[in-house]
């Protein structure tokens, strides 16, 4: 079951990273990355569920430390966080970017390079 | 064996649904279709969290990716122009497409090799307990061990609020 929720995670992680390095189209670009947030949380609740963490292993005993057994899905709630704040700002760069040079096509875009 | 069968079309069915809308949102067109395809892949990843308990991660996949960040996919998807023929590739489409078939061989072949430290299949009494009742232990787990990354985690999403704002402030 562990290995096919990671394969299960690779290929959704490969798919959003053809997405980000072939489509051209910013907002494409941001949906991609979304997919490679979404991999990496599958990964992270498959190793909660069936990896055996070493904290269970720390002084107080089975009955203390159960609750580390859930350090995957803790660190999967990061995961969202940081995801949220990335598309909030990804597309509020979207919005000024097409204010300023009024294109999304990430191949145009050289603003840095003038 | 019955509950273990349906299990497992649970879970391919889910697996399917997820990585078909996936590969769609990379390549249909529009990209409204897309942005509501990557509805149907989120969807997905949350059946999948509710089948290896985390129904809090479940139930917050569908409350913040469908939710929120889709909603707001969309709304700067209609912002934009040429949403029908928008999804276009770039000239490293070919590149792309090589660098992810190898990621995807490699990591593949890692997965399968690597031995992993398993739990064992009928879990000892307290960490059984943990999964009967995952999303108060997952808060206490957040609150009291990693209460301090937590509150970075607020700290990051109100930064990024007030970069959004200031960045799409007209002047």
């Amino acid at each position: 079951m562990l290995e096919r929720l990671l394969v299960l995670s690779v290929v959704l992680f490969c798919i959003g990273l053809y997405g980000v390095l072939s489509r051209r189209h910013i907002i494409a670009v941001l949906m991609s990355i979304e997919l490679m947030f979404n991999a990496v949380n599958v990964a992270l609740v498959a190793f909660s569920r069936y990896v055996t963490p070493a904290d269970l292993g720390a002084p107080g005993g089975l009955a203390e430390n159960a609750r580390y057994v859930l350090t995957g899905q803790g660190l999967a709630v990061f995961v969202i966080v940081a995801a949220a704040a990335e598309v909030a700002l990804g597309l509020a760069l979207v919005i000024a970017l097409m204010r300023r040079t009024d294109t999304l096509d990430i191949t145009a875009v050289n603003l840095m390079r003038r | 064996m019955a509950g273990n069968l349906f299990q497992e079309i649970v879970f391919w069915l889910l697996a399917a649904t997820t990585v078909g809308a996936a590969l769609l949102v990379v390549h249909v067109q529009s990209l409204f279709r897309a942005a509501l395809l990557l509805i149907v892949s989120f969807l997905g990843v949350a059946g999948i969290f509710a089948m290896v308990n985390a129904e809090f991660l479940a139930v917050a996949q569908v409350l913040i990716y469908v939710g929120g960040i889709a909603v707001l996919v969309i709304f700067a998807v209609m912002l934009t122009r040429d949403v029908d023929r928008g999804n276009l590739g770039t000239p490293v489409q070919p590149v792309a497409l090589l660098l992810a078939v190898v990621l995807l061989g490699t990591l593949t072949y890692a997965v399968v090799q690597a031995e992993w430290r398993l739990l064992p299949d009928d879990l000892p009494g307290p960490l059984a307990a943990v999964f009967v009742d995952t999303p108060a232990q997952l808060g206490r787990l957040l609150v009291r061990d990693f209460v301090l990354a937590f509150e970075v985690a607020g700290a990051l999403l109100f930064a990024a609020v007030i970069g959004a704002l200031a960045l799409v402030r007209e002047r």
